[in-house]
């Protein structure tokens, strides 16, 4: 038997639950180490599967069929296509840059890296499950924990933030469940296999009422206008590890079950729905932009910012040809990262400035260039700077985009300069100009008595922002990776 | 010839290797960063020249390429293309950079971001060598963005400057704008010609395959984006205020080389353009309108950079009529002796300000005595712009007007001849209020350093000697070069030549009379001109209706959206939790759980059944 290398991925955060079960509260360190071992470990395994995924064969690899529940259909089923393989190194970079960034959880550490743990194995396992029962299971797992995590490490109106972030995404799984009960029983195979369902000839009308069910179900999670208003309450209400972790990759994984399931398992369907799905993404880009601008508070202006940029993964979807599913793939693997960086740095901030009003600080560069230059960066890759990872990917979207929908993709396009001027003036307003902090709970002072990124800080940062590079300054590996398992969707779709 | 293309290769990645390491070190060994950023640009220059004299040996196209992104249909190549127009280039860039950077170790010297300003300005040498020779639309617009963020981290340079950091979002954000309709143009260009190439797009296009109303589409949507990198009206409003940034970087960036991006890029897509008569009647009509219109706002500017930045933008608007009118090559021709004369202007007023410390004009005067070098290379400059016999600008502008003259487009060629008039009084005027006269201001102003005055005199020499290369008398060489196939390269034109000599000289005098012998006092000429003056002191009120539009317009409509993000769709979110609490409520009374109750329902409930069975 071959080396189980998706099941050991997801297997390490969850022997770390474990591991961590046994470990006393107070040895804090410990906790940490361990969770930090399990991450980076999963994180070598997914660059290890990124390089030892054979892009000349493409289709499934690394392949686990084990059966569980046969008489229902359920079976043990990971695998990995080039989406996958981008997906899962994503959730990989994320969860070993959360736990460092959760390096100062000092309130009841133990449950919080058991939760947190929990949850990025739910996600690793979404993002190799193709039995869709198992897929469900894991969805459920990632999602779940994200209730406490916000509810008891939050900040602000958390409770009602992880009520409300709560509620809406177990609405959205009722239409999922919903969904995919349909596709199992309508298929007549008695089959939750995914390659056994596509082989399945879904008729026209069921493909037209079942696409909406799912897709609105997986969309919520990606934050599809107008299912989208629990994302900034949730953001800035978590703690900075689990919004990295929710808008860096439970965001993506709403989008990935829009590909996975309704999108590749009902074309009829997607053929007649998905120039309304192309509509509203106008809506997520345009609005979510202007509404960036109107924020004042940090993680409001980057969740506002996300709901913006997960409209140009909408959009690529939306499209149905290869470049710009390429680019969709793409970019939730750039907004993950980017918006990783993002609130990760807006935390660092914060445990700094304890503020996070933009008006209430300023001139912070002189104090924290290293945090001011990734800021900078990362906003930039927002923004779409050639060279930043979000250059390759909002390129490769519109190219396609604008093959498919010209007049609905320029309206896009023109979140490119809303997005350049909201991020330019955080930027201003907190990093540059004089020194300044006007927080209530601290007294008037007119220099910051704080200092830059710590060792641990910045190996969090650089790792993120290695993966910014990579992509941007070369991303031939990437795409050509994700075009062997995009290809054979655009094919089925028919997309030009 | 690979070897010429693996030198070509590797201009750019000298500055490249030189940003890297420059930053890596730029806060612990500051001199180091400018050291390995002089050597970066200093190898790419040498091997910039070597290029250029194989083009002008043998002229023709070379490429190369690396696939760099792949995704369906799509392939995108990082490929360079040598030939006359990008060789030319290569060296102006390296040689105004190179003299910057020197020029630089004087005057940033003891400056805190003394490295960082080195390794930045490799980084923009890098990214504008890159611009000049892509071969495809991608790289050219990877190019182009990377020098937009170069002029914003330049801009910005001393962030602590609350006017400096406002300044440099300004620039990008407006500039964005322009890019906005690039990169549509880009987009439409994409699906209508089925490629990226330039050559393969200008092939497809020049062949007459699309319909015209198509190609000045794609003409008049790529030009949005020279519109916002050259300065062009009306998205000139960030070059002024780019001035915030130090006085290097705006002989540099915003004079010299990266404003120019928006003249190459017309130049380069000459063959896409050409096809579309409406598309060039665009540009030389805009071109001329920026000419005179920065012309006019320049007479009535008192900071010295300020001035030289409208100059630029009229400068520039220059470059682009001529390229509206035909004139390819008298359009790269100015473009290269503006790149002297215009640093060697920015230079000498860093110089002056080094020396003074204020910008105001008003407040130098008598400079001339105390700083030889730096007054007479500016000297050298002012005739230059203004376009004095036999200085290099005197060439180039006669061959535009020229171009303007024979396109028979007779208004074109009056406003040109007006703003050859304008621009010799405000140069004038800028040159006798700083230089001339006696000191107004107590101030020690002394000669600059050597490692500052030399760049000048390097470039007082190619902003004299330069144009004879494009002048008839010496067989307009340039002009060969760059278009060797086009036919209208003026000879000598005597009715032009005196008539733009001669308005040069008037506008000269005139302002001599007014700010040198002061035989009409500037205060009796500004009363004079009453309101013209008030509407020209503040830039036709430009900035203040954009403000307007800013706060009134587009503020207001975020505003609304984000309330009504917050109040419509998320309320509809919130009444539906709501919603469903309180019909939870109604229903949990049923439940209490009370054995009594639920047998009072029972019975009430057999009561009623009995009843109704009964009656």
């Amino acid at each position: 038997m071959t080396f189980p290398l998706l099941t050991t991925m997801y297997g390490l955060p969850l022997l770390a639950v474990l591991v961590i079960f046994f470990v006393p509260e107070r040895r804090a360190l410990a906790i940490k180490i361990v969770s930090l071992t399990a991450s980076a470990a999963a994180l070598g395994l997914a660059v290890w599967l990124f390089f030892a995924y054979d892009r000349g064969v493409g289709g499934l690899q690394f392949v686990e069929r084990v059966p569980w529940l046969g008489v229902l259909g359920v079976n043990y089923f990971v695998g990995a296509n080039g989406v996958n393989v981008m997906l899962l190194l994503l959730t990989g970079v994320i969860i070993t840059a959360g736990v460092l960034a959760s390096w100062d959880v000092t309130y009841r550490p133990k449950e919080f890296f058991i939760l947190l743990l929990t949850l990025t194995t739910g996600v690793f396992g979404v993002f190799m499950a193709y039995n869709l029962f198992l897929f469900f299971l894991f969805y459920e797992v990632s999602v779940l924990p994200m209730y406490l995590l916000i509810g008891i490490w939050g900040t602000g109106k958390k409770e009602y933030a992880a009520m409300k972030l709560t509620l809406y995404l177990m609405a959205g799984s009722a239409l999922i469940l919903a969904g995919l009960l349909g596709l199992y029983f309508a298929s007549g195979k008695g089959s939750f296999d995914f390659d056994i369902l596509s082989t399945a000839a879904y008729d026209p009308l069921f493909q037209r009422v079942f696409f909406p069910i799912l897709f609105v179900g997986f969309g919520t999670l990606a934050a599809l206008w107008p299912f989208h208003t629990w994302s900034p309450d949730g953001h800035s209400s978590a703690p900075t590890a689990v919004s990295m972790l929710h808008a860096g990759v439970l965001m993506k994984l709403g989008a990935y079950g829009c590909l996975l399931v309704p999108i590749t398992l009902l074309p009829g369907g997607a053929r007649f729905w998905l120039p309304s799905v192309a509509f509203l993404s106008v809506i997520n880009i345009v609005y979510g932009s202007l509404s960036a601008v109107a924020q004042r508070d940090l993680k409001y202006i980057v969740a506002y910012s996300s709901v913006s940029h997960m409209g140009i993964v909408m959009l690529g979807l939306a499209s149905m040809n290869e470049i710009a599913l390429n680019g969709a793939v793409l970019q939730m693997f750039s907004h993950g990262i980017m918006t990783g960086l993002f609130f990760g740095l807006v935390g660092m901030i914060y445990g700094r400035s304890h503020t996070r009003m933009v008006n209430e600080q300023g001139g912070l560069a002189a104090r924290t260039p290293a945090l001011a230059a990734f800021f900078v960066l990362t906003g930039l890759t927002s923004l779409g700077l050639p060279g930043l990872s979000g250059f390759p990917a909002e390129l490769s979207v519109f190219l396609g985009a604008f093959r498919a929908y010209p007049v609905v993709t320029v309206i896009c396009v023109t979140g490119i300069v809303f997005t350049a001027f909201y991020v330019l003036r955080v930027v201003q307003r907190l990093f540059f100009g004089r020194q300044f902090l006007a927080h209530p709970a601290s007294a008037q002072s007119t220099t910051l008595g704080f200092g830059d990124a710590n060792r641990i800080e910045l190996t969090a940062l650089s790792l993120l922002m290695l993966f910014i590079l990579a992509v941007g300054l070369y991303p031939l590996p990437f795409t050509t990776l994700i075009g062997t398992a995009v290809a054979p969707i655009a094919a089925k779709l028919g997309g030009m | 010839m690979p070897e010429q293309v693996l030198a070509a290769v590797l201009i750019p990645l000298f500055p490249l290797a030189a940003f890297v390491l420059a930053i890596a070190v730029s806060r612990r060994r500051s001199v180091l960063s400018a050291a390995a950023s002089i050597a970066g640009i200093g190898a790419a220059f040498l091997l910039s020249l070597w290029v250029l004299r194989g083009q002008v040996l043998s002229p023709g196209p070379l490429q190369a390429d690396i696939p760099w992104l792949a995704a369906g249909s799509i392939r995108i190549s990082m490929g360079i293309l040598v030939d006359p127009l990008s060789s030319l280039m290569l060296v102006i860039i390296t040689a105004v950079s190179l003299l910057v950077q020197v020029y630089s170790l004087g005057y940033m010297k003891g400056d805190l971001g003394f490295g960082r300003f080195f390794s930045y300005l490799s980084l923009f040498s890098f990214s504008m060598l890159t611009l000049v020779l892509a071969d495809n639309f991608i790289l050219l617009y990877m190019g182009w963005e990377l020098v937009g963020l170069c002029s914003y981290l330049l801009i910005g340079f001393w962030y602590q400057k609350p006017e400096a950091a406002s300044a440099a979002k300004k620039a990008f954000v407006v500039n964005r704008v322009g890019d906005f309709g690039f990169l549509i143009g880009i987009l439409v260009l994409s699906i209508l010609s089925g490629t990226l190439s330039y050559g393969e797009a200008t092939r497809f296009i020049a062949g007459g395959s699309l319909a015209p109303g198509q190609v000045t589409l794609i003409a008049l949507l790529l030009f949005c984006g020279a519109i916002g990198k050259s300065g062009q009206f009306p998205l000139h409003v960030w070059l002024p205020d780019a001035m915030e940034g130090p006085t290097p970087v705006s002989a540099l960036i915003h004079s010299a080389t990266m404003v120019a991006a928006g003249v190459f890029m017309v130049a380069r897509l000459y063959g896409i353009f050409m096809t579309s008569a409406d598309a060039l009647r665009v540009i030389a009509s805009l071109g001329a309108f920026t000419a005179v219109f920065a012309a006019l706002i320049a007479l009535a500017q008192d900071d010295i950079k300020r001035i030289l930045a409208y100059s630029t933008i009229s400068q520039l608007g220059y470059m682009m009529l001529a390229l509206g009118v035909g004139g390819y090559a008298a359009g790269m021709f100015h473009l290269t002796t503006h790149a002297a004369f215009k640093t060697l202007l920015f230079l000498g007023a860093g110089s002056v300000i080094h020396a003074v410390g204020t910008n105001d004009i008003w407040k130098m005067g008598g400079l001339g005595r105390r700083m030889p070098v730096t007054a007479i290379t500016f000297f050298i400059a002012v005739l230059a712009i203004a376009g004095i016999f036999p200085v290099s600008g005197f060439w180039s502008k006669d061959e535009i007007l020229q171009a303007a003259r024979a396109s028979g487009h007779l208004e074109l060629y009056i406003v040109a001849l007006v703003t050859v008039f304008l621009t010799g009084f405000y140069m004038a005027r800028l040159f006798f209020v700083a230089f001339a006269g006696e000191p107004r201001a107590e101030s020690h102003a002394h000669e600059s350093p050597v490692v500052m005055t030399v760049p000048l005199v390097i470039l007082g020499v190619l902003a004299a000697g330069l144009g004879l290369i494009g002048s008839p008398l010496l067989g307009q060489d340039i002009q060969r070069f760059l278009a060797p196939v086009e036919e209208h390269i003026g000879g000598l034109n005597i009715a032009v030549l005196v008539q733009s000599s001669a308005l040069a000289v008037v506008g000269i005098l005139a302002a001599v009379m007014v700010y040198g012998l002061r035989i009409v006092q500037p205060e009796t000429l500004r009363r004079a001109a009453g309101p013209v003056y008030v509407v020209l002191k503040h830039k036709f009120f430009i900035d203040e209706l954009y403000m307007a539009l800013v706060r009134g317009l587009f503020f207001t409509t975020t505003a609304g959206i984000a309330w009504f993000d917050r109040h419509v769709v998320d309320g509809v979110v919130n009444f539906v939790g709501a919603a469903s609490k309180w019909g939870g409520d109604v229903v949990r009374r049923g439940v209490t759980g009370k054995v009594q109750s639920y047998a009072l329902v029972v019975v009430w409930g057999l009561a009623a059944a009995l009843l109704v069975i009964f009656l």
